[in-house]
């Protein structure tokens, strides 16, 4: 669990980028300016998370690298057409059984039927769904329903996966589960991400990289890169280290920059997240 | 509500105080039956009661052809075989023209409402004509279908497409417009064309509101096919022109036994549509349960 700044600095400087953005601004039809000036870079094979208030732009961050927005200034570049994007909602069709659901991007795509059900079958084995590939999704729990929300994209192999607050509707426990679970597929499917999301620990605890957005217009206050090794246990939550960087990003992200820990380190409470 | 949130009914009743005899899951299907088709059975029992009520108790003798009582209205009705004959044939003549006036509403309606979730522009045009298939008197321009088209089964036909296409329209384009913004991305992100968009995502998404305006329409239909006929009160006679005929004869035993024929045809195209939607959608959409579809 030793911090290792340098080798997560030099993966973002050499890598191949994925997903470049260059002085990004969005204003919407109403006048609405959702970002201003946004500088990012993904590098192939990061975990970025991007934090920040609520209504700062993440979403329409992803909209834009997604290709689903356009940029109303600046350039957005994604270097890759293989993209993964799950949203905060499942969007599954509930029609559709599991298996047809994760086997709905491939269809589109127009793979062969017997490859988009091989595909769909390995997926829906990856995220541990194996059981209900026959049940129509509202037989389905919240995390049940995320789960076969991955796989879909999965089948994709993408190349870039963007994550609009996947976890915020579940549970805690769940969340943290799903946030394993997420990290195994991360750690085996070597996708590059960019993951947006409200917690402050769930953006640590995932990620290579986290990038704090202002509120709106959003544009990148600060960038932490995380000196965590993979795989991170659970309980990685609840160290030292962890809260030290917990609690540097929630500074930033409070308008303070960043700074040092001011509380002793021995003072923390047990099990505390810096970020209250 | 759904059948199965009721599963005990007054016959469930212990004593206070007292143990039930039985485990109360065991006789699950039967009871269930049981709760779903007393009460309307109850109700069914106590009008035929207020029926004969108001026949013998009410109406004097010679004026009991106001309203004769039910058994009368089976005997002479529906067990003479010429009237049963006469009723059977005009049934069946306003059935079809019912059904093939439903299919052409539905074929018409739907491709309408196709049209109209695909650019807002046709939806602007069009959807105003469609709520005028309400709101004209469509009774006051039967007569007029009458002396444009004759009195022949298209232009009987023509009042039930005008008398069921609004639900169809309306029903469809609400469901195919009903779909998240997120599920419209995704297909977007993957590069489907509109049509993929409608036949994997936008119509799928549709069926069970469509469902509801095929069971409004279906009865609306057989509403349009009697009433259609009733005011021509020409041509091959359908149950409208027959109901019309006893009513001017005073053949109330007749006239009822057509009335309730002509509701039970009714009935059974509602609950034929609210079958087909369970089996349709039942699997995956919560609002195909209910008694009745």
């Amino acid at each position: 669990m030793s911090p290792e700044p340098e080798r997560y600095e030099m993966l973002r400087d050499v890598a191949d980028p994925v997903l470049t953005f260059t002085d990004v601004s969005k204003r919407f039809d109403d006048g609405t300016v959702a970002l201003a000036g946004v500088d990012l870079r993904v590098a192939s094979g990061e975990f970025v998370s991007v934090v920040g208030p609520s209504g700062c732009g993440k979403s329409t961050l992803l909209r834009i690298a997604s290709g689903l927005s356009a940029a109303s200034g600046g350039t957005a570049l994604a270097h890759t057409d293989k993209l993964g994007y799950v949203f905060q909602d499942p969007t599954l069709l509930p029609w559709r059984t599991v298996q047809a659901n994760v086997e709905l991007f491939a269809e589109l795509r127009g793979l062969p039927k017997d490859e988009r059900r091989r595909r769909a079958d390995d997926a829906i084995r990856l995220v541990g769904l194996g059981e209900f590939a026959r049940h129509h999704p509202r037989a389905l729990s919240g995390g049940m329903r995320m789960r076969v929300s991955l796989a879909r994209s999965l089948t994709l192999q993408p190349e870039l996966f963007l994550f609009d607050e996947p976890f915020g509707a579940l549970d805690e426990i769940t969340r943290e589960r799903l946030n394993d679970e997420l990290q195994q597929l991360f750690l085996t499917q070597r996708f590059t991400a960019l993951f947006v999301t409200h917690s402050v620990t769930e953006a640590v605890f995932m990620s290579t990289r986290v990038v704090v957005m202002s509120s709106r217009p959003g544009e990148v206050l600060g960038d932490f890169p995380v000196p965590f090794e993979y795989p991170r246990p659970p309980r990685l939550r609840f160290e030292d280290d962890f809260a030290h960087v917990a609690g540097d990003v929630s500074a930033c992200l409070r308008g303070q920059r960043r700074r040092a820990a001011q509380t002793p380190r021995n003072e923390r409470p047990v099990g505390g997240i810096a970020h209250r | 509500m759904s059948v199965e949130t009721d599963i005990t009914g007054p016959n469930d009743a212990t004593l206070p105080g007292s143990i039930p005899a039985t485990p109360r899951l065991a006789p699950f299907g039967r009871r269930r039956r049981l709760s779903s088709w007393g009460p309307p059975l109850a109700v069914l029992l106590a009008v035929i009661g207020v029926w004969y009520g108001v026949s013998y108790l009410l109406l004097d003798d010679d004026r009991r052809f106001l309203l004769p009582p039910p058994h009368k209205v089976i005997q002479v009705g529906l067990l003479d075989r010429d009237n049963l004959v006469d009723l059977l044939d005009a049934l069946w003549l306003s059935t079809r023209v019912a059904f093939v006036g439903l299919a052409a509403a539905i074929v018409i309606g739907m491709a309408l409402a196709i049209a109209m979730s695909q650019r807002r522009w046709i939806e602007q045009s069009i959807y105003p004509y469609a709520v005028m298939t309400q709101t004209i008197p469509v009774l006051a321009m039967v007569p007029l279908f009458g002396l444009w088209f004759g009195y022949s089964f298209t232009s009987r036909t023509l009042v039930v497409v005008i008398f069921a296409i609004f639900p169809i329209v309306a029903n469809t384009l609400f469901g195919l417009q009903s779909v998240q913004q997120e599920h419209h991305d995704l297909f977007t992100l993957h590069g489907a064309n509109w049509f993929t968009r409608l036949r994997k995502l936008q119509f799928p998404a549709a069926l069970p509101s469509i469902f509801t305006g095929l069971r409004i329409a279906a009865g609306l239909a057989v509403i349009g096919a009697i009433v259609g006929d009733f005011f021509f009160r020409q041509g091959e006679p359908g149950i409208g022109i027959l109901i019309d005929r006893y009513q001017s004869r005073l053949q109330s035993e007749q006239m009822l036994a057509a009335i309730i024929l002509s509701s039970l045809l009714g009935i059974i195209v509602f609950w034929f549509f609210g079958f087909l939607a369970r089996r349709v959608v039942g699997s995956w959409h919560e609002s195909a349960g209910g008694p009745g579809g």
